[in-house]
């Protein structure tokens, strides 16, 4: 099967008297590019933690291919906004999801160096990570992600702080990643970037989703008010 | 004027009685900064990564124990290793293999105390790579330990450095006796109650040089280390 769904049945994050982040219902098509759009504090990133498996649900379920998402994290790369950058080499940084595999040495330097060469860091691999530029540092946090051959990747905010030449080179390695099948899960707060690159929406807003559907739609006719005033850009 | 002289004829000398008093000094304190190093630095980065039921009283009880006096230290080791002590059946009192033990014992908390100081920063800024990779407990202490390499380098050295410059705990332990347990500091202690203040200077001189080429050598490995800390 090419892809991964995921789905939430009444998830969610915090106590019910306070709660950060749901209760959500959701089924993501299995393949293709969805956009995670709101506000800040509308809840993206935590919406993405949760949809990996980093925060445990306090209640309901999320689930990938019906398969619990805490359980099943190694089946997908996850890009932070800020990435971890390990006092390694570039190339020792790419190679770590896999050694958390166990995958051995042999095989382990094969793919590194195709996530690499896929993300144009060859020439960099063997200096320290933390002398990459900004874009480079994406880049290398793009080939960790996908050096495992995930079903699905999440990105969280990826291009936040990265030039337009940085932002163009990352979105065509993105949509090169869902070309080949694999389900891309991504918060932005550049509508212009979520025109260009979404396939589906997902609004949040104050925890709760609000929207959910084809890019299209959105775009043209936010049915909510929330995604109305956040498109003319007054929220 | 005479006595600098001397001092400086003995270094330059280098007779076998000052060469094996160097070497053994040399050779209880790297041993015990090694099983020190083994035991306490996994047992810091483990306070670093993981939470569970009493490790703030464990670090606590090892940032109390880094001032601890080498005498207690020597004490403790003497009560436990003389004939009368549960272990005395060793037979180990007064023999170098006493004097490690007591020096381990003295620098295992400096061990474990900024062992853990140097990965509770890295733990921060791998915590979420190391959830995301889903990676396991030994692969977590194996990667935390390696990257923080450098900073516990400074663990290490400040182990030693205490070891080396001690005399409590040796001289209870180890009885100071000549050619058996006789290392630098307790020789100094010695010669200088016997007003034989050259061959103690220049004992103190051959420690200072030591300590000037330890700090030599982690400031060297410090600036390697840089290179991979973000700007």
């Amino acid at each position: 099967m090419i892809g991964a769904s995921l789905s939430m049945a009444g998830a969610r994050l915090g106590p019910p008297a306070a709660t950060l982040l749901g209760p959500l219902d959701l089924a993501l098509h299995p393949t293709g590019i969805t956009m995670v759009m709101g506000a800040n504090g509308a809840g993206k990133s935590l919406f993405l933690r949760l949809a990996h498996g980093l925060a445990a649900p306090d209640a309901g379920s999320v689930t990938w291919n019906g398969q619990p998402a805490r359980g099943t994290l190694r089946q997908r790369g996850f890009v932070f906004q800020h990435p971890p950058l390990m006092r390694r080499s570039v190339a020792a940084n790419v190679a770590f999801p896999l050694q958390a595999l166990g995958i051995g040495r042999a095989d382990i330097s094969r793919r590194v160096a195709a996530a690499l060469a896929r993300t144009r860091l060859t020439d960099r691999a063997h200096a320290p990570a933390a002398q990459l530029s900004g874009g480079e540092r994406q880049r290398m946090a793009l080939a960790r992600a996908l050096v495992t051959e995930p079903v699905a990747l999440l990105l969280d905010e990826p291009a936040a702080s990265l030039d337009p030449a940085s932002t163009a080179a990352l979105e065509d390695l993105i949509r090169a990643t869902a070309g080949q099948g694999v389900k891309l899960l991504m918060s932005t707060h550049d509508i212009a970037q979520a025109r260009r690159m979404a396939d589906d929406i997902l609004f949040l807003d104050r925890g709760r989703i609000i929207e959910m559907g084809a890019a299209k739609d959105f775009f043209e006719a936010p049915a909510s008010q929330p995604a109305q005033r956040y498109l003319d850009g007054k929220l | 004027m005479s006595t600098l002289t001397s001092v400086w004829s003995l270094v330059a000398a280098f007779d076998a009685t000052l060469a094996g008093i160097v070497a053994l000094s040399l050779r209880v304190s790297l041993t015990a900064t090694l099983i020190a190093t083994l035991l306490g630095a996994p047992l810091g980065a483990a306070l670093a990564i993981w939470r569970f039921p009493g490790r703030r009283l464990l670090l606590l009880i090892a940032s109390t124990l880094m001032a601890l006096p080498p005498v207690v230290a020597g004490l403790f080791v003497y009560l436990m290793l003389s004939r009368a002590g549960p272990l005395g059946d060793l037979g180990l009192l007064f023999t170098p293999t006493a004097m490690i033990v007591a020096q381990t014992l003295l620098i295992f908390p400096i061990l474990v105390a900024l062992t853990h100081q140097a990965v509770v920063p890295l733990m921060r800024d791998y915590r979420d790579l190391l959830a995301s990779t889903g990676a396991g407990g030994l692969l977590t202490l194996r990667t935390l330990m390696w990257d923080a390499r450098f900073a516990m380098i400074t663990a290490v050295l400040a182990g030693f450095g205490r070891a080396i410059a001690e005399v409590g705990a040796v001289l209870i332990v180890g009885g100071n006796i000549a050619g058996v347990t006789r290392v630098m500091t307790t020789t100094i202690a010695l010669e200088t109650s016997k007003g034989n203040l050259e061959l103690a200077l220049a004992l103190g001189v051959v420690l200072l040089t030591l300590a000037l080429a330890v700090n030599v050598a982690m400031q060297l490995l410090g600036r390697l280390g840089r290179r991979f800390e973000t700007p």
